[in-house]
């Protein structure tokens, strides 16, 4: 039995082994408090990508070339993986996958909520590769830092497969924009659709954001939501001037002596509805998660029943 | 309903021919043969592997945290087991 | 058969292939984000994605033949269902987890003898995509072995969904050992592959699969032909719909 004194000191050595940029390995002590918040960051971050395969998928039957349907195919297929890896992470806490997805499904545990707005055009699949998967690489970039060991090696093999995902985004974008006057327009409604959820991904802004101190403190972010977004609207910007479109936000200004755009105020109402379940397909996503689950039900069951009928063969022959 | 039954494993995954076996993450599977199934699907994706090995994660058996004085520690006053320790004159240093 | 009408022959056999990969590969895609868990999502990708990657090398082929200005996804996407060439094993729906998987055992076994005979091929192209085929060919083979193992020999229930499977694809596979007159011309010459000689090896290698899975051999009293004229299920319209649909909604366009 510890006493206090004992968890003071593992505490500080904990604290400690933080400043010092080393990182937390899963057999580490560490707070109960941090292992929580990991679980709950990187299970949320897992469930994001597994959700994430839906809206693209919308388009994976009808993808207009096949190169073009092998590409987002192969993209579909990493997110599945990166879920993958990032739930390998989170079972590296003690809690196993099963539980999490339960959670997920219970509603106890959050999504990106950008995954609750609807693919309506194929722009709409070069706008998700181009904003939301660049928007997340942002965020994942200053993650690889992050300080718990098995998140942060995730990261790093996530960032590297992703750098295609944004690339094959905008290119899509750009075969549009210099496309027939249907595409163009197709483009630009993308642009404008996709433009300020992607901004929302980075989540609240810092004064206004639950976690964000202790996930500071405890390094598991490494910078605020607010620098991140800033990062990604300084780099959407001449993307978007190459594209020749037009950038849906009107307030969009260089500013010389931060030497960063200013930019417009997010719709935050609009933010908070979709979270709180408004979104056109907050239901559509969870259902859909918990009918492949339930009709995947009989096949799981018949694995443990394979193996278990296949160990007591083995068991008789030796 | 119906949860997962499968079973945790430990990827590890030879990059190229001469290099060493390294871990890259784990999966869920049945068995053995499944596990290596899966982990050339979910890791090898880019070809980045020409070897795997799969071990169930409850048969590693890994040092504990309180233990790491007694098993490391003792190491850190022998640098003469390192090459550094060794000055030679610089005619002959490249050894 | 001159060299004009060899070519027209073998234009002709490319696009039945390409079909055949196009179509199946649609249909396991579906099963991204609907596998019973994920790292079923993954493997699925992977089999879709070979399907589709030897299409675009087998209309790719049949593009260079027709020497028309046409490319690969002309072919994919400007085809009505009559047009489509494809067996019509490969157009059923995906059905649920059973079906899928036992679907992939029968092709499976029937790619791996086909395949191994077109890379002997003596035209160069296509024995040179099927030597690529088949190396995806014999993994896809052992992932359905296995599931039909486990399915077949798993609980009541999956045994049950199992035969079914079986039975109702049975009368889909007659089709795949009846070369018509273009195929029979093109094995003749070397060029193509005699399907019906494929019939005795697959159906030894299926029976000791099936064997081992507690599963029975469906007798042969019924049978659907028609693929390879055009004579498809209704199914295929519906795929192709979906298919082609942004495709043909802005036509000329690039993508």
């Amino acid at each position: 039995m510890k006493t206090s004194a004992d968890e003071q000191e593992l505490e500080r050595r904990f604290q400690q082994r933080i400043e010092d940029e080393q990182k937390i390995e899963p057999k580490d002590w560490m707070p109960a408090a941090y292992r929580k918040n990991l679980i709950r960051q990187i299970s949320q971050h897992a469930h994001s990508e597994v959700i994430g395969m839906q809206p693209e998928g919308n388009f994976l039957t009808r993808a207009p070339s096949l190169r073009r349907k092998a590409v987002l195919l192969s993209k579909i297929q990493d997110e599945a993986g990166h879920g993958l890896y990032l739930y390998s992470a989170a079972e590296t806490l003690g809690t196993p996958r099963s539980e999490l997805i339960a959670a997920l499904q219970a509603g106890e545990a959050k999504y990106a909520s950008i995954f609750n707005y609807p693919t309506q055009t194929w722009g709409d699949v070069g706008a998700i590769g181009w904003l939301v998967d660049g928007a997340a690489i942002v965020n994942q970039i200053s993650l690889q830092r992050t300080s718990y060991g098995p998140y942060a090696r995730g990261m790093v093999r996530i960032c590297k497969e992703e750098s295609f995902h944004q690339r094959q985004g905008y290119e899509i974008m750009i075969a549009l924009a210099h496309g027939s006057a249907e595409q163009r327009e197709m483009a630009q409604d993308s642009l404008n659709r996709f433009y300020w959820p992607a901004l929302m991904m980075f989540g609240p802004h810092d004064r206004e954001s639950a976690h964000s101190a202790r996930s500071m403190q405890w390094k598991i972010k490494r910078e605020t939501n607010d620098d991140l977004r800033q990062k990604f609207i300084d780099q959407t910007v001449p993307q978007i001037a190459f594209l020749g479109l037009e950038h849906p936000d009107s307030g969009i200004r260089w500013n010389e002596e931060r030497q960063h755009y200013d930019h417009g105020e997010i719709d935050w109402n609009e933010f908070y509805a979709v979270i709180n379940g408004n979104g056109h397909c907050n239901r559509q996503r969870m259902e859909h998660h918990i009918r492949a689950h339930e009709e995947g039900a009989w096949v799981r069951d018949a694995i443990a029943a394979h193996r278990e009928k296949r160990g007591g063969r083995k068991q008789q022959v030796a | 309903m119906s949860q997962e039954k499968l079973e945790l494993f430990e990827v590890f995954i030879r990059s190229r021919r001469g290099l060493d076996h390294k871990h890259v993450g784990s999966l869920h599977a049945q068995d053995h043969e499944q596990a290596l199934e899966y982990a050339r699907d979910c890791y090898t994706r880019r070809s980045e592997g020409v070897s795997i090995w799969v071990v169930r994660s409850r048969d590693i058996c890994a040092s504990q945290e309180e233990d790491s004085e007694s098993f490391f520690d003792p190491s850190d006053d022998k640098p003469y087991r390192l090459a550094t320790y060794y000055k030679l004159p610089d005619p002959v240093d490249n050894m | 058969m001159n060299d004009d009408d060899s070519k027209q022959a073998t234009l002709a056999y490319a696009l039945r292939l390409g079909d055949d990969s196009l179509v199946l590969g649609q249909r396991i895609s579906e099963w991204v984000s609907n596998a019973p868990f994920l790292e079923e999502d993954i493997a699925c990708g992977n089999v879709a994605l070979d399907y589709i990657g030897r299409a675009r090398l087998y209309y790719g082929y049949a593009a260079e033949l027709a020497a028309d200005g046409r490319d690969e996804d002309d072919f994919a996407y400007l085809r009505s269902a009559r047009e489509f060439r494809n067996y019509l094993i490969y157009e059923l729906p995906r059905g649920d987890f059973a079906f899928t998987q036992v679907r992939q055992l029968l092709v499976d076994l029937f790619n791996t003898g086909y395949l191994a005979a077109l890379a002997g091929s003596r035209d160069a192209t296509l024995a040179a995509i099927a030597a690529k085929a088949i190396k995806e060919t014999r993994y896809h083979l052992r992932r359905s072995r296995e599931w039909v193992l486990r399915l077949g020999d798993g609980t009541g229930e999956s045994h049950r969904r199992t035969q079914k499977a079986l039975d109702d694809l049975w009368g889909y596979t007659h089709e795949l050992f009846e070369p018509d007159a273009l195929e029979l011309r093109l094995a003749a010459a070397g060029t193509g592959v005699d399907t019906a000689a494929l019939k005795p090896e697959w159906k030894r290698a299926l029976a000791a699969v099936l064997n081992e899975a507690t599963l029975s051999l469906p007798a042969d009293d019924w049978a659907v032909r028609g693929g390879r004229t055009g004579y498809h299920t209704e199914n295929l319209g519906h795929l192709l719909t979906q298919l082609q649909s942004i495709h043909r909604a802005y036509p000329g366009c690039r993508w």
